[in-house]
């Protein structure tokens, strides 16, 4: 083993990325540094989010001279105090997960999942859903990839539906808007979706449906570039998932808090609890056949659901429609639809629908 | 020198062909860039995460960006 020790090294851990290898007690420095700087950050985003909630009432009606309780004042308040909250949970959440997903490479996940029976597979992959990127559009090659490498069908779907349906965004979303009881009972009702929709998949035995050509590159290799990531890199990619998500979806937010806000102080409690409130069972499989066809990510949808769960919507009805949108979106389906065949495609709309609506019904069962 | 970006076309697959053009362009070198879009093509060479970079026939990166410094450092 060759320890490389530039003469001039005292700059520190940003110049030396380059070199080979880094002696174990720069490398404990550097973490050591990292872990204290990670530490003061987060002590001062706790304290500035402490402060959003009185500064929102400050602003609307000491700063403004708004009236307590009315429409305009409501609307004003809300709105000053959820977009920061809600950029700020955000933010901090996007960071860690981007530096977690440096682990997570997709040839990993894959390689992981080929040795797993199917039961034991489904589970393991609706978990590495959570944790592993994945967009629309890397949704074909990361399926090729799967099959590819031996994973069943079954377990494949799991990953498919858990990956876009149990989001770190919306999850932080709805803890930081609607508490901890709401971002657990969606986290468990998503998994358990992904997991048994997945598993029911793998019992139809549905190998041919998938399109020819990507059957014929089972025999083929994948290309595997690993990576030496230092942590100074892994926290990069932590900042630049913040630049990247942050940058792509606080649009969304920002309007997503505007409709919340604007129904938060205008629309009366108890209207949207004639059309999506308990009573109405049909509005179950109406809000997921409206879900599939709109495309949201997660990020822009929350506000929304906060909004319709506080005038008097069902939880049942309102997280029905949000898994529908998030998880059942048409786009996927047409790029899908490049490797599965439309049958394939149709049973699983079927399967993960029935999913959701079962779910639907559940939560409008017991709360 | 044949420089191939594999990607059905989303932002980070742009992303990465804007970083190999500006690459190219700072080395000076002469190099023919090709986007590659096609799944079935992108597979067929073992490739199964996107964005994908490929430089004359070998597999340089898969699954993410690479830095521009890295792309400098492939082709020269």
């Amino acid at each position: 083993m060759k320890t490389i020790q530039p003469a001039d090294d005292d700059c520190g851990c940003d110049c030396k990325k380059t070199t080979l290898e880094q002696s174990p007690k720069k490398k404990n420095y550097a973490l050591v540094r990292a872990g204290i700087a990670g530490l003061a950050g987060f002590v001062l985003w706790y304290i500035i989010y402490k402060q959003l909630e009185p500064f929102s009432s400050f602003f609307a009606y000491s700063l403004l001279g708004l009236e307590k309780g009315s429409h305009l004042g409501g609307a004003i308040q809300f709105f000053v105090y959820d977009t920061p909250k809600v950029m700020m949970l955000l933010t901090l959440i996007v960071f860690v997960i981007g530096i977690i997903r440096s682990f997570f490479t997709q040839e990993r996940t894959r390689k992981y999942l080929a040795g797993k029976r199917e039961s034991t597979g489904n589970v393991m992959a609706a978990l590495l859903g959570i944790v592993t990127p994945f967009c629309s559009c890397s949704a074909v090659p990361l399926f090729i990839g799967f099959v590819q490498a031996g994973v069943p069908l079954g377990v494949t779907f799991s990953f498919l539906i858990a990956s876009p349906m149990v989001n770190e965004i919306a999850l932080i979303l709805l803890y930081g808007l609607l508490g901890w009881k709401v971002a657990a009972i969606y986290l468990v009702s998503g998994l358990v979706i992904a997991i048994v929709s997945g598993w029911v998949i793998g019992r139809f035995k549905l190998e041919h449906w998938i399109e020819g050509w990507v059957q014929e590159l089972r025999a083929g290799e994948a290309v595997v570039v690993e990576e030496t990531l230092t942590w100074h890199d892994r926290i990069d990619r932590g900042w630049e998932a913040v630049r990247d998500i942050v940058g792509k979806v606080w649009i969304y937010v920002v309007a997503g808090i505007g409709v919340g806000a604007a129904i938060h102080g205008y629309v009366p409690e108890t209207f949207m609890a004639t059309i999506m409130g308990k009573d109405a069972w049909w509005s179950v499989p109406a809000a997921v056949v409206v879900g599939i066809p709109m495309y949201s990510n997660a990020a822009g949808i929350v506000p929304v659901v906060e909004a319709l769960l506080g005038k008097g919507a069902a939880l049942g009805t309102v997280l029905a429609f949000m898994m529908s949108v998030i998880a059942l979106s048409l786009p996927e389906m047409v790029i899908l639809r490049k490797v599965l065949t439309l049958k394939l495609i149709a049973v699983f709309i079927g399967v993960v629908g029935s999913g959701i609506l079962f779910t639907g019904f559940l939560f409008n069962l017991i709360f | 020198m044949e420089i191939k970006v594999c990607g059905p076309g989303c932002a980070s697959c742009e992303k990465t062909e804007k970083i190999v053009k500006a690459a190219v362009a700072a080395k000076g070198i002469e190099a023919t860039i090709l986007k590659i879009t096609d799944f079935q093509e992108i597979a067929q060479m073992g490739i199964f995460s996107t964005p994908a970079v490929v430089i004359d026939g070998k597999v340089k990166s898969v699954g993410n960006i690479p830095k521009q410094s890295d792309v400098e450092k492939w082709i020269s």
